[in-house]
């Protein structure tokens, strides 16, 4: 489907039509949610309770982990979002000894966020084995499994993670005196598969794993309380009781509500049995809550339309963040190169600096910049546009540099003067080099631009994501491919570019 | 026209050029001649400020560079390097032409002006719409002359300009020179490292040796009573100046006469296998 003036015209209405006068009188109640199947499920879980309060609700999901929920939560970005116990204690209050829920609950009280009772489920690790296997040898519990006479016929393989982190399984065998294994770790999907070939009998399992339920595994109670605990709670901003007190009180109808074979029960309905996320949601809460929520048309048309629509927003979302970005980058950075081979010393200072920055993680770049400028695409084009720098300031300077001295005495004799030099013979010369750069960052913008789907940004990114976090090959395709084409285009209109661009009598072949 | 009085430079702690001073009077040309690293291409630039000297002063019909006025002063001096130093982004006529559309000068007198160039130093018209690397070397010098001509200065620089052409085209292009240098009386510096050129092209031959003068006068002088050993060293490193060339040559540079300079170029040429 093409971009036409006509399909863009009907998003634009769709568009309109779904934010239509009556609707913006409700309160709009923006959910978070994680890259992984649970935190997605649990936003829907909370969209559906906000739209039932009568609010409007907005859910940003599969954003790129804790540390970009909670500055979306504190900037204001994000309203609410289900966050674990042990999530908040490790990584959001670190450095501070908070020691229990009320005083968790004090601390993030003074940051101007609302922490709710547990939901209800525990998703931590914990040894899983077959049920079979320990139904005959009549284990329930981590303590029994260290007093089995069958222990050493028991083979034991752990993911990478586990045998690594501080309250994994070296805490864990010195606690419970198991015997040593083998650290070579195995990944965590397959540690599963492994268990039901038989090739092994113990992993570590998070204890709301829709693979639980699949493959018949028996959580082994943590009875000496090793394992932290990762209890689900709700945050949302202290400031939504103000704005919509009845959305805050049908949130609350969350507490409690959830156990661990709900969630188990919830993830395995979305990951493997691949139901919506928010089918997934309205079904628990019809359930549990005896909510009647009308969702969106099924059908095979529906689904098609929004397929394509789909990917028609990812490849217009994705244009944007590389086009914005590159563009800004551009205006900065071919100054940047003049400047430099101008000054050297100025110019290093440059060079080095855009090289450092070029190091620096994505995820840091977008958390870095989710207070000041949000969610979505902004911190998205910022990144982009710090990335876009070395090649286009790096292709500068050395385009400059590379012009012969003679063209530069040249130049000089005839009386230009220096701003006359640049814009007549240096640029021009230094032109091959300078679309160079741009044209690297470019190609380099479209893939880097699928981070974009970590912050809320949307384009290819979005698919892979959601691909990566329901395991769906396709799903990955449906990004990597497109994405993938589209860094071919960009690199071909380019080459196309060139002609426009780069003087003609730079590329003539001598005759 | 230019006078240079005792002009040193240095790089670090290399003299290039020891207090050297030299007056180019108008309408003659004068020729720096030397081996390789003796100053003279310093010497050269400085003319035009592209190297400022560490001591001493140049004057340009009266006037001295400073930042204000070089731009200026560039404007009445034209320069030629090897191979023309063309831009490559820039057909022949752009070449020629980027100087006078800098400075404003109406799209038709530019046209115009190109083309009496190309006539003047031959260069086909078809020529000036190619690029330089589509151009032979002796035409890309050509495009560099017309460069240097385009706003009409009275002194012309010029930094072994044959030193990249092959032996016939070097030939035309010197009778070509000489004969557009005299005809619009022209001021000319030449650096070459050739005898046979300086003495082709120059009323006053200066050698330089190690950064200082050594000599300097009409090529004959030179040939009859070199000034020292580096002297007669430097004309017996010309193989083919034979003696016969230096008498045929001594009525030139007494007055300007067109005949006896062709019959001394030809001499130089038909001389060489002895």
């Amino acid at each position: 489907m093409r971009p036409t003036r006509t399909s863009l015209c009907l998003i634009i209405a769709v568009l309109m039509a779904s934010t239509s006068q009556a609707e913006t009188k409700k309160p709009l109640v923006r959910v978070g949610s994680k890259a992984f199947t649970e935190s997605v499920v649990l936003g829907e879980v909370l969209e559906h309770l906000i739209a039932d309060a009568g609010g409007r609700p907005e859910h940003r999901a599969e954003l790129g982990g804790t540390q970009v929920c909670w500055k979306a939560l504190l900037s204001g970005d994000i309203d609410c979002y289900v966050e674990y116990t042990g999530t908040i204690q490790q990584e959001i209050l670190s450095g501070e000894s908070v020691r229990g829920d009320e005083s968790m609950r004090e601390a993030l009280a003074k940051r101007g966020v609302t922490m709710s009772r547990h939901l209800g489920f525990n998703n931590t690790y914990a040894l899983g084995m077959p049920e079979e296997l320990a139904a005959k040898l009549n284990i329930r519990t981590i303590s029994e499994l260290a007093a089995s006479p069958e222990l050493p016929q028991l083979k034991m393989r752990f993911s990478d993670e586990f045998i690594e982190r501080d309250d994994g399984w070296n805490g864990l065998r010195r606690e419970y005196r198991l015997p040593e294994i083998a650290a070579r770790g195995i990944d965590h999907s397959l540690a599963y598969r492994g268990l039901q070939s038989g090739s092994h009998q113990i992993t570590d399992v998070f204890t709301t794993d829709a693979e639980i339920r699949l493959y018949n595994i028996r959580v082994l109670e943590d009875d000496r309380g090793y394992f932290p605990l990762y209890q689900a709670v709700l945050l949302s901003r202290a400031d939504l009781q103000d704005r919509a007190p009845q959305v805050v009180q049908s949130l609350h109808r969350i507490e409690g509500l959830i156990d661990n074979a709900a969630m188990i029960d919830m993830n395995a309905r979305a990951k493997l049995d691949r139901v919506d996320e928010s089918r997934v949601a309205a079904d628990f809460l019809k359930d549990k809550l005896n909510l009647s929520i009308t969702l969106p048309g099924q059908g095979r048309s529906a689904r098609l339309m929004q397929a394509t629509h789909r990917l028609l927003d990812n490849l217009l979302q994705h244009l944007m963040l590389v086009s914005v970005s590159l563009i800004a980058a551009i205006i900065v950075a071919v100054p940047l190169g003049i400047i430099s081979y101008y000054k050297p010393r100025l110019g290093r200072l440059v060079l080095n600096s855009v090289g450092i920055v070029q190091t620096l993680p994505a995820m840091a770049v977008l958390v870095f910049t989710i207070p000041i400028l949000g969610l979505g695409a902004w911190p998205a084009i910022f990144a982009l546009f710090l990335y876009s720098l070395l090649p286009i300031v790096r292709n500068t300077y050395t385009g400059l540099s590379d012009i012969p001295q003679h063209l530069r005495d040249s130049a000089m004799v005839l009386g230009l003067s220096p701003l006359a030099r640049l814009r007549l013979v240096e640029l021009p010369l230094a032109s091959t080099s300078i679309m160079g750069g741009i044209k690297t960052a470019a190609v380099i913008n479209v893939g880097t631009a699928t981070i974009g789907a970590l912050v809320g940004a949307g384009g290819f990114g979005q698919p892979i994501l959601t691909g990566i976090r329901l395991d769906d090959f396709s799903l990955i395709l449906q990004g990597a491919v497109p994405a993938a084409a589209l860094a071919v285009v960009v690199q071909a209109a380019f080459g196309y570019a060139e002609r426009w661009i780069i003087p003609a009598g730079l590329r003539v072949v001598a005759s | 026209m230019l006078e240079l009085d005792q002009v040193t430079k240095s790089f670090g702690t290399q003299t290039v050029l020891y207090p050297t001073s030299l007056v180019v009077t108008e309408g003659t040309t004068t020729v720096l001649i030397g081996p390789s690293g003796c100053g003279k291409s310093t010497l050269l630039r400085m003319m035009i400020g592209l190297i400022l000297p560490d001591a001493g002063t140049i004057r340009f019909q009266g006037e001295a560079f400073t930042a204000a006025n070089q731009l200026a002063l560039r404007h009445r001096i034209g320069y030629v390097i090897q191979d023309g130093g063309l831009f490559p982004h820039l057909s022949a006529f752009d070449n020629v032409a980027l100087l006078a559309r800098h400075l404003g000068r109406q799209p038709s007198w530019v046209k115009t002006r190109v083309e009496e160039l190309a006539e003047l130093v031959r260069l086909p018209q078809s020529a000036l719409s190619r690029f330089p690397a589509q151009l032979s070397g002796g035409q890309r010098q050509r495009v560099g002359i017309m460069r240097a001509l385009v706003l009409d200065p009275p002194l012309i620089l010029l930094d072994e300009p044959m030193g990249a052409l092959d032996p016939l085209v070097r030939y035309d292009l010197q009778n070509d020179l000489r004969d557009i240098f005299r005809t619009l009386k022209k001021s000319v510096v030449l650096v070459t490292h050739d005898m046979g050129e300086a003495g082709f092209f120059g009323d006053e031959v200066i050698l330089l040796g190690s950064g200082r003068i050594v000599q300097r006068g009409t090529l004959n002088d030179l040939l009859k009573h070199p000034a020292d050993e580096f002297v007669t060293r430097f004309i017996q490193a010309q193989r083919w100046v034979q003696s016969d060339d230096v008498n045929t040559s001594k009525g030139r540079h007494k007055g300007h006469s067109g005949e006896h300079s062709t019959l001394q170029h030809d001499k130089h040429v038909t001389s060489k296998p002895n």
